[in-house]
């Protein structure tokens, strides 16, 4: 039993991780005042690109970065459609979400299949990994964990501490008197899409060359969708993001602990969807003005009107 | 030096609006025709067979109309909710909830009711599926401020899975073999087809007139003056009484309830049975959303732009066979052309004039 427990734990960490880094991502964004309904795009160019860097090189931290990069350049559509054409930022990410899971399939059809060989070790904290329980679900994890962590952290300090996040939230709550501050909200807006873009792109890293080590057309399976919804359930906040990210990848594993006790896998697969519907429903209920988005959220911003 | 200067454009003419989506759509083509050209495809010779595979040929055109009727439909519903703001993403999940609405009406009252009742019936049923799927969101945006984005969107997944547990479980047909699927509806059940095509003409006449009605109700009554407050300027509407709560289910049952009447369509005029989610809808849902945005918001316009999409559908299928590319090749194609439409939104609203300078 105790076995089972800890494995489902460890699996929920790593089914969690992806999600951990893109709702991250999107946290960044979302605070700049843009909305990025593109994650799910992006994240998949970037599990294709980093599945062929890969395999081709031989090198996973070098499909990483190339995935990263192309996160950055994939993504910075949307920044130059919503930051400089202002336009619709809805239609805009939904476009970007079409665009990458297209041309995924395209780029990725001669590697439908094939196994990756190389293999991303786990990582054994020294000490920590000791720990019972704890030890075995936290520090024996794969490099992707502890990087969405770390990531994570970082962009809470970041937004809190740092005069550069401080200024990126001011875009989102008032561009108006943030230029008037001297800040760039444009390059701030940029700054903040291409960000969220580069950590959408490692959460497909993450799926294509450690979780699954194989691409298929479409294998971002809606994880796009529910780290927008994390950024909401998150309340914007990364570090609540951590959380909420590991306690959504133990929804998906609970699927297939469920499924031998003859339970409908439909049922279960319903269940991350239904869960984040209820949760924002509870969050809701609980005190209203906790959903309160960043106040220029999805607003186009027109530099010097008045 | 060169300076930039962009100014607003207050009198856009029609024709003004037209010439911009065409140039927005070539500016697209030269980027999809070098997206060709890296995957190795010739992109004059992939274009031709797009179009010509749809609009070319007899076979093609019946089987461009045959994809234009729930693209209409649901295109038609989305301009009406996107005008009030209500960024509508689940139509997806509205069309097979309606669908299965009309599925179980069917196999229940079919055998003993003749198709003068049964099919207005059915309609009537996939209707309200949709609808109520399109009235979740509305509430839980309106009472509870959740993004409807997001809700729509999770209910679409929900709707999928619930629509597969039906077919694999409760409602698996006896003639099925043990195959997922519900038995076929009745005969009575079954929508006529123009003869020699798949095209049901009910749903295609009912597809029309719901362009021509929404069109009506949006630009001459009340109720879709109060839609486009709510979308425009939702401050003036709250001093003006508009009743937020009404005005968004009452919208969202529209929309959610012709997406449930092209969810009819594909189970009672083309597969006759309930099948999985993906071959119910092959993300109409989806598709529809730059169908709504070429039309510009405007359901008479969706009419054309149902048919031009329907078109890069029906196309997409034949390069798939005859070029050998990945299913996903529509979806870039879509993908590409809705991200230059809305860019072509911006200098059909801005006018951008170079000033030369000696500074």
């Amino acid at each position: 039993m105790e076995d089972i427990i800890v494995l489902t734990l460890h699996r929920a960490m790593v089914a969690g991780t992806p999600l951990l880094l893109a709702t991250t991502g999107e946290v960044i964004c979302e605070r700049s005042g843009i909305l990025n309904l593109g994650v799910e795009g992006v994240m998949a160019m970037g599990a294709v690109v980093a599945f062929i860097v890969t395999m081709t090189t031989g090198q996973p931290w070098l499909g990483v970065l190339a995935a990263t990069a192309t996160g950055i350049a994939f993504s910075s559509i949307h920044a130059f459609a919503s930051v400089t054409l202002q336009a619709n930022q809805v239609v805009s990410g939904l476009a970007l979400t079409m665009l990458g899971l297209g041309l995924s399939g395209m780029l990725g059809k001669p590697y439908v299949g094939k196994p990756l060989s190389i293999k991303m070790e786990d990582w054994s904290i020294p000490w920590l990994s000791d720990i019972p329980w704890l030890g075995k679900i936290l520090f024996t994890q794969g490099p992707f964990f502890y990087l969405a962590i770390v990531l994570a952290f970082a962009a809470w300090f970041f937004l809190e501490r740092t005069r550069l996040g401080i200024q990126i939230r001011s875009t989102g709550e008032n561009p108006k008197a943030a230029e008037t501050q001297g800040v760039n909200v444009f390059r701030l807006r940029y700054l903040s899409v291409l960000i969220g873009g580069g950590f959408s792109a490692l959460a497909g890293a993450h799926l294509s060359i450690s979780y699954s080590k194989s691409w298929i057309e479409g294998m971002t399976a809606g994880r796009g969708w529910i780290a927008i919804a994390l950024t909401i359930f998150a309340l914007w906040n990364p570090g609540r993001a951590i959380w909420a990210a590991f306690l959504f990848g133990g929804f998906f594993v609970v699927q297939y602990l469920l499924q031998p006790l003859g339970i409908s896998p439909s049922f279960l697969a319903m269940l991350p969807y239904i869960a984040t519907l209820f949760i924002l429903l509870l969050i809701s209920l609980k005190d209203p003005r906790k959903l309160n988005a960043p106040a220029m959220l999805a607003e186009p911003y027109k530099r010097g009107e008045r | 030096m060169i300076k930039i200067k962009t100014t607003d454009r207050y009198n856009i003419t029609t024709l003004r609006s037209f010439m911009t989506n065409i140039l927005s759509l070539l500016a697209a083509l030269v980027v999809i025709s070098t997206i060709f050209l890296i995957a190795g495809v010739n992109p004059i010779y992939a274009i031709t067979e797009i179009f010509s595979g749809s609009f070319g040929s007899f076979y093609g055109f019946k089987e461009t109309i045959t994809k234009a009727i729930p693209l209409i439909l649901i295109a038609t519903g989305l301009t009406l909710a996107f005008r009030a703001n209500f960024w509508n993403i689940g139509a997806e999940g509205q069309m097979l909830m309606g669908a299965i609405f009309a599925t179980w009406t069917g196999l229940t009252f079919g055998e003993a009711l003749p198709s003068y009742i049964i099919i207005p019936l059915i309609f009537l049923s996939g209707f309200i599926g949709g609808a109520l799927w399109g009235i979740i969101p509305a509430i839980l945006k309106i009472k509870y401020a959740i993004n409807e984005v997001i809700s729509t969107l999770m209910l679409n997944y929900i709707c999928a899975e619930f629509l597969t547990l039906l077919i694999v479980g409760p409602w698996k047909g006896k003639t099925r073999f043990g195959f997922p699927g519900t038995d076929n509806l009745p005969d009575s059940a079954i929508l006529g087809l123009i003869p020699g095509s798949r095209i049901h003409y009910a749903t295609l006449i009912l597809a029309l007139i719901c362009a021509i009605v929404l069109c009506v109700v949006i630009y001459k009554t009340r109720f879709g003056y109060e839609a486009r407050v709510v979308g425009e300027n939702p401050d003036a509407g709250k001093y003006a009484g508009i009743n937020f709560l009404k005005t968004g289910l009452i919208l969202m049952a529209i929309s959610g309830g012709l997406a449930g009447f092209a969810g009819v369509g594909e189970v009672a005029g083309i597969h006759h049975y309930l099948g999985y989610p993906a071959s119910i809808s092959s993300g109409y849902g989806f598709t529809a959303i730059i169908v709504a945005w070429l039309a510009k918001l405007n359901p008479l316009y969706t009419v054309v732009s149902g048919i031009f999409f329907a078109g890069i559908l029906v196309g997409g299928d034949a390069i798939q066979i005859s070029l050998g590319l990945p299913a996903a090749t529509v979806e870039i194609v879509n993908g590409t052309l809705l991200i230059f439409l809305i860019m072509g939104d911006y200098f059909l609203n801005h006018k951008i004039t170079l000033q030369f300078s000696n500074k």
